[in-house]
């Protein structure tokens, strides 16, 4: 029980922590690449620290919406921490089906910032909540789908277990549709979290924003709790990616050594794939919007071939 | 280039045949008469098919003088040579002009103008919403009227201006500016969109009107290249020699040989940076920071370039009345033709991979696309135009500075997308860095500055210089033997903004953003 609590802890912690450092590594990495000097990998908590002293403005247009987006958001996230297996093939919320708890908590997040884009009654608000929500419809399925492929060959809906059987079992995971799912799991991780090709974080262009025009109305407190939670659910896509795509080095929470390996090799992957990540975002532009549900399309048919595939090829 | 009909004696023929007086030539390449304000209609109808329209107004208050207000019509084919000056006198009472705005789009935007500023009233134009001045302009009040007493009772009773409505089901406006989220100058646009595309565009420019005409008025000629340089701050070689050159043909001045091939050198070097910085802004709107990275760093070179050659990075102070001055007339010009060819070529070599990327390319082509009839019907100008197939361009039409000796290849696209003006671009600074090198070779030691003599009040002239945007126009009346009476400054941007209004139609709102920055217009030089 005590093991449990403190493995939760040290998973949220993990998790809270360690995201808005991904985001100023990735950050740092893309400067270089362009050959710039860029900030240090540590300027997302200089961010947040600047931004918690400050005021926070609230449109006098708006609703309880607006003010509980920003906890609801965080909140997600951080329960979103407890069901994904970060170091451990035991996430503390572990329970057959939280695959589905997964989808619906980003999806909640989702839902509410859509709803706080719309509240100020901004122009800008309502255009990235629009844009932001049709990405997100096209992009769910793909998610629900290659993860069941994942789950249909490990023979089992839970995330844990998924890992813990291909982690047992790596050859299982040298197979056509598991690269497949691969692919489809990484574009929709560039889709939800608002990476190039499809939205560009570093923009100032209001125009072509989508998850920074939703947030847009935000100042002070509220833009770093929502800030926070974007960096956590980058985190956490990636964390997914990494662990349920190269589930080595994850054991049994069998005590502080077993947490640390994982650590450790959580570390390894994520390093690697914001590496991917930064290359990939140097070497393409940003779609046309209207071309960004073609690439969805693109992605979900991966996804589906892949879930064939694993009638197919058993 | 220019219909077989269009000769000086075609244009001379048809004013004598309109009721001209006084023709006379004015330049090499222009002649100027006086018309009755009633004929300017008529005039233009004759010269029309010839292919000459109307590509200049300004007005002038000279009722101390001669008791009414004086217009000033050029009429020109696009490549604005041969041209034709029409002075016409605006009874103070009436206070009342023939509109050309049916015939010419370019007269309608001017007319609006003068509207404004002068309080004389373009008969028959369609469109008689205020252009340079905001609805919280006092009614009556006309800045540009010589005895227009300075007013400070000003108050904004938030009367909105009287945008176009666009209404359907599905229809919404998102007005965005002028504040902006980036640091860029102020302007308002209203989208009227259907879903993502959009359906209109409406531009309100003016936030940073400033007085500029009315500060050259009463100011000492040698003084006022500071101001013409500050009247945008990315031209500043540009408005400077285009003032210059008004003053010099005013004057009677000939500016030395070696002055002439300086302001080549000089006007290039802002050709250069500016387009490489363009070129990087474009790439960085489609979300490709490589490019912006290094045309960035190519464009700060440059600027370390123009500073070690001038003393400063926007080339300010080197152009001067009669010549040009200061560190550039003794700086080692070959080499800073060498520095200029090594960037440029590096900033091509990015331009290419920027370019060869289908991910930027998909971007940029198709979108925002100006045709070449549009471009033609709304008389766009400069670069925006050659990339619309307008093949103009007064460096080769109408030579001035050392252009006559160096020769320029115009580059023209036919697209007129985004693509097409990035192509421009990227031609015309690789051109920009040839006639650098030419200009630095063709430099023979000698003088490089001649005295202006006293001016002849009422004397005028126009300076035209196309500057990197394109034509940079610039008409100056003396006003007293050392002072200026009236200046009027015309920016290329005041010609090509509301082009963009149409080249976004039926392009989605996130294009929206690489439409206007492949445009890259100026707010200052527009608003004056």
């Amino acid at each position: 029980m005590i093991a449990g609590i403190a493995l939760a802890i040290v998973q949220v912690v993990i998790v809270g922590a360690g995201a808005p450092l991904l985001v100023g590594a990735l950050r740092t990495l893309k400067a270089r690449l362009v050959g710039r000097r860029g900030p240090s990998p540590w300027q997302p908590y200089a961010d947040f620290r600047k931004l918690l002293a400050k005021e926070a403005v609230v449109s006098t247009t708006t609703s309880w919406v607006f003010r509980a987006t920003p906890y609801i958001l965080v909140a997600t996230l951080l329960v979103t921490a407890l069901v994904v297996p970060v170091v451990t093939v035991r996430p503390p919320l572990t329970f057959a089906g939280n695959i589905i708890l997964l989808v619906y908590l980003f999806m909640l997040g989702t839902f509410f910032l859509a709803l706080a884009g719309l509240d100020a009654g901004s122009a800008f608000g309502g255009m990235g909540s629009s844009r932001e929500v049709a990405v997100a419809a096209l992009a769910e399925p793909t998610v629900i789908v290659a993860v069941f492929a994942l789950a249909l060959r490990a023979d089992t809906i839970d995330l844990g277990r998924i890992v813990e059987r291909f982690g047992g079992e790596p050859w299982l995971a040298a197979n056509p549709a598991h690269l497949l799912a691969f692919a489809a799991f990484f574009i929709v991780m560039l889709a939800e979290t608002g990476r190039l090709p499809v939205d560009n974080p570093a923009t100032h262009l209001e125009l072509t924003m989508i998850h920074e025009a939703m947030v847009l109305e935000y100042s002070g407190r509220h833009l770093a709790l929502v800030e926070w939670a974007s960096a956590m659910k980058l985190f956490l896509f990636m964390t997914l990616l990494a662990n349920l795509f190269v589930p080595w080095g994850l054991t049994e929470p069998s005590g502080p050594v077993a947490v640390l390996r994982g650590l450790l090799a959580l570390t390894g992957k994520l390093a690697l794939l914001t590496i991917a990540v930064a290359v990939l975002e140097t070497a393409v532009a940003k779609l046309r919007l209207f071309r960004v549900p073609e690439l969805l399309a693109g992605s979900f048919a991966l996804a589906f071939l892949s879930l064939m595939a694993v009638f197919l090829v058993r | 280039m220019q219909p077989a009909t269009l000769t000086l004696d075609s244009l001379r023929h048809a004013a004598t045949r309109a009721g001209a007086a006084d023709v006379a030539s004015s330049s090499p390449s222009g002649i100027r008469c006086r018309l009755p304000a009633w004929e300017i209609p008529t005039l233009a109808d004759r010269l029309a098919p010839l292919g000459a329209r109307c590509q200049f107004l300004a007005a002038a208050d000279t009722r101390a003088t001669g008791g009414d207000f004086t217009l000033a019509y050029v009429f020109a084919p696009p490549q604005l040579a041969p041209s034709v000056t029409v002075l016409v006198a605006v009874p103070a009472g009436t206070a009342r002009f023939a509109s050309l705005a049916t015939r010419s789009f370019a007269a309608s935007r001017f007319e609006r103008e003068i509207h404004d500023l002068f309080g004389l009233v373009p008969q028959g134009h369609p469109d008689r919403r205020r252009l340079a001045l905001h609805q919280y302009w006092p009614e009556g009040y006309h800045p540009l009227r010589r005895d227009a007493v300075p007013r400070t009772d000003f108050v904004d009773t938030g009367e909105p201006f009287p945008f176009r409505r666009v209404e359907g089901e599905g229809i919404f406006e998102i007005t965005v500016g002028p504040v902006h989220a980036g640091i860029i100058e102020p302007g308002h646009f209203r989208f009227s969109v259907e879903g993502e595309t959009i359906v209109n565009l409406e531009t309100r420019l003016g936030f940073v009107h400033k007085g500029t005409e009315k500060l050259f008025e009463g100011l000492a000629f040698d003084r006022a290249p500071a101001l013409a340089e500050r009247i945008s701050g990315d031209t500043s070689v540009g408005h400077v020699l285009a003032y210059c050159q008004a003053l010099e043909t005013l004057a009677g001045c000939t500016v030395p040989a070696r002055a002439a091939r300086l302001r080549v050198v000089l006007l290039e070097l802002e050709r250069i940076y500016n387009h490489v910085g363009d070129v990087g802004m474009i790439v960085n709107d489609t979300g490709f920071a490589f490019g912006h990275a290094h045309c960035f760093r190519i464009r700060e070179e440059l600027l370390r370039l123009n500073e070690r050659l001038t003393g400063h990075r926007l080339l300010r102070g080197a152009v001067v009345p009669g010549g040009v001055t200061g560190p550039i007339t003794t700086a080692r010009l070959a080499e800073a033709a060498t520095r200029a060819e090594t960037l440029v070529a590096e900033f091509a070599g990015i331009a290419r991979l920027c370019l060869d990327n289908t991910t930027v390319l998909e971007r940029l082509q198709g979108t925002g696309r100006l045709t070449e009839q549009t471009a033609t019907e709304m008389q766009v100008v400069g670069l925006v135009g050659r990339a619309s197939g307008i093949d103009a361009d007064l460096r080769r039409d109408a030579p001035f500075a050392a252009y006559a000796e160096t020769g320029v290849n115009v580059s023209v696209y036919g697209t007129g997308d985004v693509w097409a003006r990035t192509m421009v671009r990227l031609d015309e600074a690789r051109e920009a860095a040839r006639l650098v090198r030419e200009a630095a070779r063709l430099d023979a030691p000698g003088a490089a500055r001649a005295q202006i003599p006293p001016l002849t009040p009422g004397a005028h002239a126009l300076g035209l210089v196309e500057a990197w945007r394109g034509p940079v126009w610039h008409w100056v009346v003396a006003g007293g033997p050392s002072t200026l009476g009236r200046v009027k400054v015309v920016d290329p941007s005041f010609r090509n903004w509301p082009a963009l209004e149409y080249a976004v139609l039926k392009n989605i709102v996130p294009d929206f953003p690489l439409c206007n920055k492949s445009f890259n217009l100026s707010y200052s030089g527009n608003d004056l």
